[in-house]
């Protein structure tokens, strides 16, 4: 019913063809520095690695049917729960939204033809694939059985391909700053006239946090990882107490990257979720500079809180104590923004269409897993819950549930806008509800699981455990119905005409303004903004488009 | 709601287990709540507000200081307080009592190691008294494991190249599980160790006698292990050879002429004497320096030592 409710801007049959078929050919994609096709090949890498990842998971869920071995060896486990964990990180949650979905639509959103610097914006691409090569020759040199975290003096003593991780991990990092910084540049300089700091969307602002984490932490876990790697083939002796080096001083350099990198994973979703749901609910949204501020705040507190994943490992009171108190500190901008959202959906018209549904099943997900923190920030609670299932639940919600649900959500948002087609939204709605099933399913026993004492990262486990573990497997395989699910319908709708108005959803943001799917140059002529980015007081109010000359 | 609690938790069996408890069966009942509550929040706004014609108009406010400032500054003081609550729970689980009983834990793939005040050694199986403070001083001899037990709700890392340190003082009588909860490789989920909660007696049993395995142990291998790390070795050869000591190789069943120029022969009693009062008998031709083994050898780990200089031919 949205689907008719703008058509204004430059919804007829564009000019110039649309960046999809202009130019044609495979080389034409693996030269482009047209944001929106980087952001597509981007997407269909997460995408791949993404099903790769998700059958490590499913791997990992069936082993743990029985406490003992159901379907491979304690070797094999742990090299397949550490290739689920880097491939999931590094590869597809870090990358998600802002390397595919930002790039898509950042430049869109400011009303700019392209990033600030589209050729770095190429070679960010060309360095992920070559940290996700080098990550998928591990297997080949025997795996890696480290966890995705290599904590020494493990990691610096173990066989296989972990160099090589560690370096892929050290590349991907580059890729990670390559779009931190465009982003920036993007956001300082490429605004489009009339758009202040406050008129740009709220995306824009999750994007700005997450590349400032990208810029200022990645760099430390580079050469945290090269010292590794000099560790492991000149043993150097920093980490490994057997050369006089110190294994708790990796995991404060670890912490101090990874730490903000678990914002990195979660400040997208809140990006795209300030978008879905005043689109969905057709009202301004309730307190923009709120959650543009909190999302900064969380990134810059995200520096100081690395140290609550270490509470056990032998620190001392104060400093115990010093971090407990500063994480709880984190708690609070997260309250502010789910208020915030939930305050935005009151008395406006709510239209519950995949994106919305995805939404709400993040605002559900995320507030379980940002309560969950409270147990692991206070001190005594978190003695017990370290590293048990509980923990992995907790960051499963943050970072699964909730990333990847908004991850859903902004595919769904901006889908006609790439594509130009819609998919079919009985499917989505179907969908949408099996992944929310799911993941509950999946990973709410997990917190049982830990409290109870199960400890994470067991190949075996006591047989009290095994009915909650049971009930975790069906989990999984709901959730991945319904993913398969999704991923059906939406290539199924790649071979539909394209035939979608600019403007199906009766979005406000300038990125509704253009065709879909947009032509190369994203806007015909220089877009001036006229109103704020949620402002539905004019409805609908046409946004004036100055004919340029490009 | 205690089965609740009961289900959630394993029972508790350390004196500070119910600080924890407490504190997180709070924090279980506010997730419960915010996640109702904002549900509610939520399903209510959905089917109030559900978009019935594309012309809806929606009113116009972009936010309300005070409502924003309650719902920052209220959380403030929940956390604030679970921060508080937190803390003091673990100061208490961070100082040990004075009076407590050290044993030395060391971790290595995959077995945890015991050693108690006496000496004595076990492997994976911990004897602790019942309601006494026991202090673990900790350490790794390969990579990082870590000392979990969650029926004390206690946790901290093993880690080679430092010392850590555990306390506890268990409140139940029984067998409480410990697991590794730091990921140690290939046998990481199999390195699992028992705490055995001793009434008194048990516990004086258990001194007497030694665990499981001492008890079980053949006669012979008993008194080797013995010979072997309680210092017998430092003084007395095997094969002959003249240490601070006369060696123990077929000495059983010899006579022999004591300093004082009495005679002896080498029989139970007699070995049995020169542990535990060395300087009623001293060989002639050696210094009365032998120490005495009373109270640090058990009655059985004597008679293995019997059985063991019986063998040394
Ligand atoms: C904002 C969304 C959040 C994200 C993306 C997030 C992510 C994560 C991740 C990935 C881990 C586990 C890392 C690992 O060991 O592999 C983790 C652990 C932790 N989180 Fe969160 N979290 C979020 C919210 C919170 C909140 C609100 C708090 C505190 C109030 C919190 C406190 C903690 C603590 C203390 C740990 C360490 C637990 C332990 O290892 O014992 N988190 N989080
Ligand atoms: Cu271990």
């Amino acid at each position: 019913m949205a689907d008719t409710l703008t058509t204004h801007g430059n919804g007829h049959a564009a000019h110039h063809g649309d960046y999809l078929d202009d130019p044609k050919g495979l080389a034409s994609w693996l030269t482009t520095v047209d944001h929106k096709r980087i952001g597509l090949m981007y997407m269909w890498s997460v995408f791949f690695f993404f099903l790769v990842g998700g059958i490590f998971a499913l791997l990992v869920r069936i082993e743990l049917l029985t406490p003992k071995q159901t379907i491979m060896t304690a070797e094999m486990y742990n090299r397949v729960f550490t290739l689920h964990g880097a491939i999931m990180v590094f590869l597809v949650i870090i990358p998600a939204i802002p390397a595919a979905l930002g790039n898509f639509a950042l430049p869109l959103l400011l009303g700019a033809k392209d990033v600030a610097f589209p050729k770095l914006n190429l070679a960010s691409l060309y360095v992920y694939w070559t940290g996700a090569l080098m990550a998928v020759t591990t297997l080949a040199l025997g795996g890696v059985d480290t966890g995705w975290t290599f904590y020494t003096p493990y990691s610096s003593t173990t066989g296989g391909g972990v160099t090589l991780m560690v370096l892929a991990a050290f590349v991907l990092g580059f890729s990670s700053i390559f779009t931190g910084v465009n982003f920036i540049a993007t956001i300082h300089k490429l605004r489009a006239p009339g758009m202040g700091w406050f008129e740009m969307p709220l995306f824009c602002w999750g994007m700005y946090s997450t590349a400032l984490i990208q810029i200022l932490a990645t760099p430390v876990l580079a050469i945290t990882l090269l010292l590794l790697c000099m560790e492991r083939v000149l043993s150097i002796g920093i980490f490994d107490p057997q050369l006089g080096g110190d294994p708790v001083l990796f995991q404060h350099f670890f912490w101090f990257y990874s730490h903000p990198a678990v914002y990195i994973m979660i400040l997208p979703a809140f990006a795209v979720i300030s978008e879905v749901i005043p689109t969905f609910s057709k009202k301004t949204i309730f307190g923009y500079k709120a959650i543009a501020f909190s999302s900064v705040a969380i990134a810059l507190l995200g520096f100081l809180v690395w140290a609550h994943h270490m509470f056990t490992a032998g620190m001392s009171l104060f400093a115990g104590a010093i971090f407990s108190f500063i994480t709880f500190f984190i708690a609070i901008p997260s309250a502010i923004k789910v208020f915030n959202w939930i305050a935005t959906m009151w008395r406006g018209s709510i239209s519950l269409e995949a994106p919305m549904l995805h939404a709400i099943s993040f605002l559900l997900i995320f507030t379980i897993g940002g309560l969950t923190g409270l147990f692991l920030a206070a001190l005594s609670t978190d003695v017990h819950l370290h590293d048990t299932y509980f923990v992995v639940s907790h960051f499963h919600y943050v970072m699964a549930g909730s990333n990847l649900i908004a991850f859903l959500a902004g595919i769904h948002y901006w889908w006609p806008k790439m594509f130009g087609r819609m998919y079919n939204k009985r499917l989505a709605a179907i969908g949408a509800a099996l992944v929310f099933l799911g993941f509950n399913a999946t990973f709410l026993p997990q917190f049982v699981l830990g409290s109870r004492g199960m400890p994470r990262r067991y190949y075996n486990y006591l047989p009290e455990f095994q009915s909650l573990h049971v009930a975790s497997t069906i989990g999984s395989w709901i959730l991945a119905s319904g993913l398969f699910l999704i991923g059906a319908y939406l290539l199924a709708s790649l071979r539909q005409p394209k035939s979608m108005v600019a403007n199906p959803w009766g979005g406000r943001t300038l990125e509704w303004e253009t065709d879909s799917p947009p032509t190369t140059h994203n806007f015909e002529g220089q877009p001036v903004l006229q109103h704020g980015p949620y402002d539905y007081r004019a409805n609908p109010a046409p946004v004036g488009v100055e004919e340029h000359i490009h | 709601m205690n089965w609740f609690q009961n289900w959630m938790l394993p029972k508790a069996a350390a004196t500070h287990a119910g600080d924890v408890d407490g504190l997180y069966m709070f924090i279980v009942y506010l997730t419960i709540f915010f996640f109702f509550f904002n549900g509610a929040l939520i399903l209510y706004a959905v089917r109030k507000w559900r978009r019935r014609s594309a012309k809806e108009v929606t009113p116009h406010i972009t936010h309300n200081t005070k409502m924003e400032l309650i719902w920052s500054i209220i959380p403030l003081f929940v956390v604030m307080g679970i921060f508080f609550w937190g803390f003091k729970g673990y100061v208490k689980a961070w100082v040990p009592p004075n009076d407590s009983m050290e044993i030395v834990v060391t971790a290595k793939k995959w077995v945890w190691q015991f050693e108690y005040p006496d000496g004595t050694r076990t492997l994976n199986d911990l004897h602790v008294p019942l309601n006494k403070p026991v202090k673990l001083v900790m350490h790794s001899e390969d990579v990082i494991h870590s000392f979990f037990v969650p029926s004390f709700r206690l946790k901290r890392d093993v880690i080679p190249g430092r010392y850590t340190e555990l306390w506890f003082t268990p409140t139940e009588p029984g067998v409480q599980q410990v697991f590794c909860a730091e990921y140690c490789g290939k046998g990481h989920s199999d390195m699992l160790a028992r705490i055995f909660v001793d009434t008194p007696e048990q516990y004086e049993t258990f001194l007497r006698e030694g665990d499981e395995q001492v008890r079980k142990m053949p006669l012979k291998d008993l008194g080797k292990l013995v010979y072997e790390n309680k210092g017998c070795a430092t003084c007395h050869s095997l094969d002959g050879t003249r240490g601070q000591g006369p060696s123990w190789k077929g000495i059983w069943g010899e006579t022999g002429k004591g300093a004082d120029g009495k005679p002896y022969t080498v029989d139970a009693n007699y070995i049995r004497q020169s542990v535990l009062q060395p300087q009623a008998v001293v060989v002639q031709g050696f210094e009365p320096i032998m120490p005495t083994f009373q109270g640090l050898l058990r009655e059985r780990e004597i008679l293995g030592v019997i059985e063991f200089i019986k063998s040394v031919k």
